[in-house]
């Protein structure tokens, strides 16, 4: 009894493995797809650049200055883009602010106000949001990020103040309601500023990304189509293959963050399937010894009329018994430790994770440790259905 | 066409074991009749052949040389499967050392042969109870075999040989490993089961034993070397 118990030890921890490796996955994956789906699924971001096929290209979509002022004027012309609801740039860059004897190191997010719809960002009460007419005039006003509040005043009031970056001084008029990470970005970190004020402060005379809502999802298709018309013509770019920027839809980055997820769950289950094949080799070994030690009972069931069928049907029930209770095992563990794991992350590392029970990994489970089973018990279980029964109730 | 009546028939059946390149025979040649409802035994000193030749008659082993005709069938053709089937329909087995799965209890050891059988749950549970009070077990229906006595052991698998109504029941030894006294409860039931018409072939070393059959065949070296009508009670029959 206690033989089988660590005989089948292999298969819990294989299946326990895998169990978290899915049900992780899943979470991460559920995590990481609710972000961008925060985002509305009618956004398209437009990126310099071109399309990232890989790690190098990464640095073409950062750097990349080939969304200019032009392209946004035109993007934003209603006969040029009918089916876009809003069109909203941005530009970011790198800075250092003050406050007194206080510096806070971080982004400054240049942006129009119809973002602050698109990301649904709301101002506490005592500030106000900036308008277009801001964005006109470049006015040098600036809306602190929860933290980036925390990190300058304190817990004093900033509305009103004047805070320095890069020598020039901007009023703060509204603080942002604490949000959390969004669509990949933490609102909280940052200082938001009309887009106009910032290029004016860095000089940069390009945007980081263009953000464009379309009016449904159905309309997709056309804002995609005019948004691709437009800037090809503004860029002079006859071929598709020579474009110097791209589209994002939030379908296109649930597409590829899943088949991210995927390829880590797969390349991650499998180093979880090695152990169940360990687990498998064990189970053949104890099933050898077992037909060994049961020779003479195999000899009295075929005396009795027990068929080689009969014979193989029993041993390989045995150890598909065996490794489906291992399989079993593993699955209440697996699920327990995921439970486990996603509380702990919640709690210590503020990460969102939801636990769901992994119905899939368990039905996995529950196939995988029956096939072990069946695999690694077919060949002691042959060996036992082809002993001749004289020959078994002799053995001593 | 072989004559009706004769349950096993056999005609120079042989087995010979091959050691270390030398052939040993076995049983070397035996011609042998067993009718419909005989008490027969095999008697003969150890190494005789007799639990050899009881082997083959059971379709525990198969002959090297020889014919072997079972209810005028010629069965040493049949595929294994055929002789599982054979074994499990018309033998019973009693063995020296009890051959029960000790720990499954009386009533599951003697529903065995019926699960090879196919027999429906309920109907196997009737049979192995029914078959397993005429053994006077039913006290122990429940208990695990290990925890009985020798003689005990040996009533449970009287039992099982019974429970699929075999048309033989082949005795190896069946009081070797019993005292005095369990033996001869085992031997009575013997006795009881030729009575009621059961064909029984005992294999044993001791005279007493064979006593109690219709009639004794001497084997030495493999070879039948005489038979004999043993006792009054077999002319109380014909």
């Amino acid at each position: 009894m206690s033989r089988s118990v660590l005989t089948i030890l292999g298969i819990v921890i294989g299946i326990t493995a895998i169990i978290i490796v899915m049900a992780l996955g899943q979470s991460a994956q559920n995590l990481i797809v609710g972000e961008i789906q925060s985002l509305g699924p009618e956004t398209i971001v437009i990126l310099p650049g071109k399309q990232p096929k890989g790690l190098s290209d990464v640095g073409g979509t950062i750097l990349g200055d080939s969304l200019k002022e032009k392209d946004f004027k035109d993007l934003s012309k209603k006969e040029n883009v009918p089916d876009a609801a809003n069109v909203s740039p941005v530009v970011f860059s790198s800075v250092s602010a003050s406050f007194g004897s206080q510096t806070y190191d971080t982004i400054i997010l240049g942006i129009s106000p119809s973002l602050f719809e698109t990301f649904s960002l709301e101002v506490k009460p005592a500030g106000t949001l900036f308008g277009l007419n801001d964005v006109n005039e470049k006015s040098s006003v600036v809306i602190l990020g929860d933290k980036a509040q925390t990190e300058l005043f304190g817990n004093s009031d900033s509305v009103g103040e004047k805070i320095k970056i890069k020598g020039k001084n901007f009023k703060v008029i509204g603080v942002l309601a604490k949000k959390g990470q969004s669509s990949f970005v933490n609102f909280d970190d940052h200082i938001l500023a009309p887009y106009t004020t910032v290029q004016d402060l860095t000089g940069l005379k390009y945007f980081n990304r263009i953000t464009v809502r379309a009016k449904s999802v159905e309309a997709i298709p056309n804002v995609i189509k005019d948004i691709e018309f437009v800037l090809r013509n503004n860029h002079k770019i006859d071929d598709s293959k020579n474009d110097d920027f791209y589209l994002q839809t939030q379908e296109d980055l649930v597409k590829s963050v899943s088949s991210i997820t995927d390829i880590l769950t797969i390349f991650l289950g499998s180093v979880a399937a090695i152990s169940l094949i360990v687990g498998g080799i064990g189970i053949m070994n104890i099933m050898f010894v077992s037909v060994t030690e049961r020779t003479r009972e195999i000899g009295l069931r075929k005396a009795l009329g027990a068929t080689n069928k009969n014979i193989l049907v029993q041993f390989l029930t045995e150890a598909v018994i065996l490794t489906v209770t291992g399989g079993m095992i593993g699955i209440v563990f697996g699920t327990g430790l995921t439970a486990l794991t996603v509380v702990a992350l919640n709690k210590f590392a503020g990460i969102n994770f939801t636990f769901s029970f992994p119905i899939l990994g368990a039905l996995l489970g529950l196939f995988v440790s029956s096939a072990v089973g069946f695999i690694f018990g077919i060949f002691p279980a042959r060996k036992a259905s082809l002993k001749s029964p004289i020959e078994a109730l002799r053995y001593e | 066409m072989l004559t009706n009546a004769m349950l096993i028939e056999t005609k120079g059946l042989k087995k010979i074991y091959s050691i270390d390149g030398s052939e040993t025979p076995a049983v070397n040649g035996i011609n042998l009749k067993i009718k419909e409802g005989e008490f027969v035994a095999i008697i003969g000193p150890s190494g005789s052949g007799k639990s050899t030749l009881l082997q083959i008659l059971g379709c525990l082993d198969r002959p090297t040389d020889g014919e072997y005709f079972l209810d005028g069938k010629e069965i040493d053709k049949y595929s294994d499967d055929e002789l599982a089937h054979l074994r499990n329909k018309k033998f019973g087995f009693v063995f020296q050392s009890f051959n029960l799965l000790g720990r499954l209890s009386v009533l599951e050891n003697v529903e065995l042969p019926l699960i090879y059988a196919g027999v429906p749950e309920l109907k196997r549970r009737e049979m192995a109870v029914k078959v397993i009070d005429s053994v006077g077990l039913s006290d122990r229906v429940d208990f695990e075999t290990m925890r009985l006595s020798g003689g005990q052991k040996q009533r449970v698998a009287i039992a099982r040989a019974l429970v699929n109504e075999p048309r033989i029941i082949f005795a190896d030894e069946p009081t070797g490993n019993l005292d005095s006294k369990s033996g001869e409860i085992i031997l009575e039931f013997f006795e009881k089961l030729h009575e009621d018409g059961h064909t029984i072939v005992l294999v044993t070393h001791e005279t007493y034993l064979a006593e109690s059959a219709e009639r004794i065949i001497y084997l030495k070296d493999g070879l039948i070397e005489r038979e004999e009508i043993a006792n009054h009670k077999s002319f109380r029959k014909i």
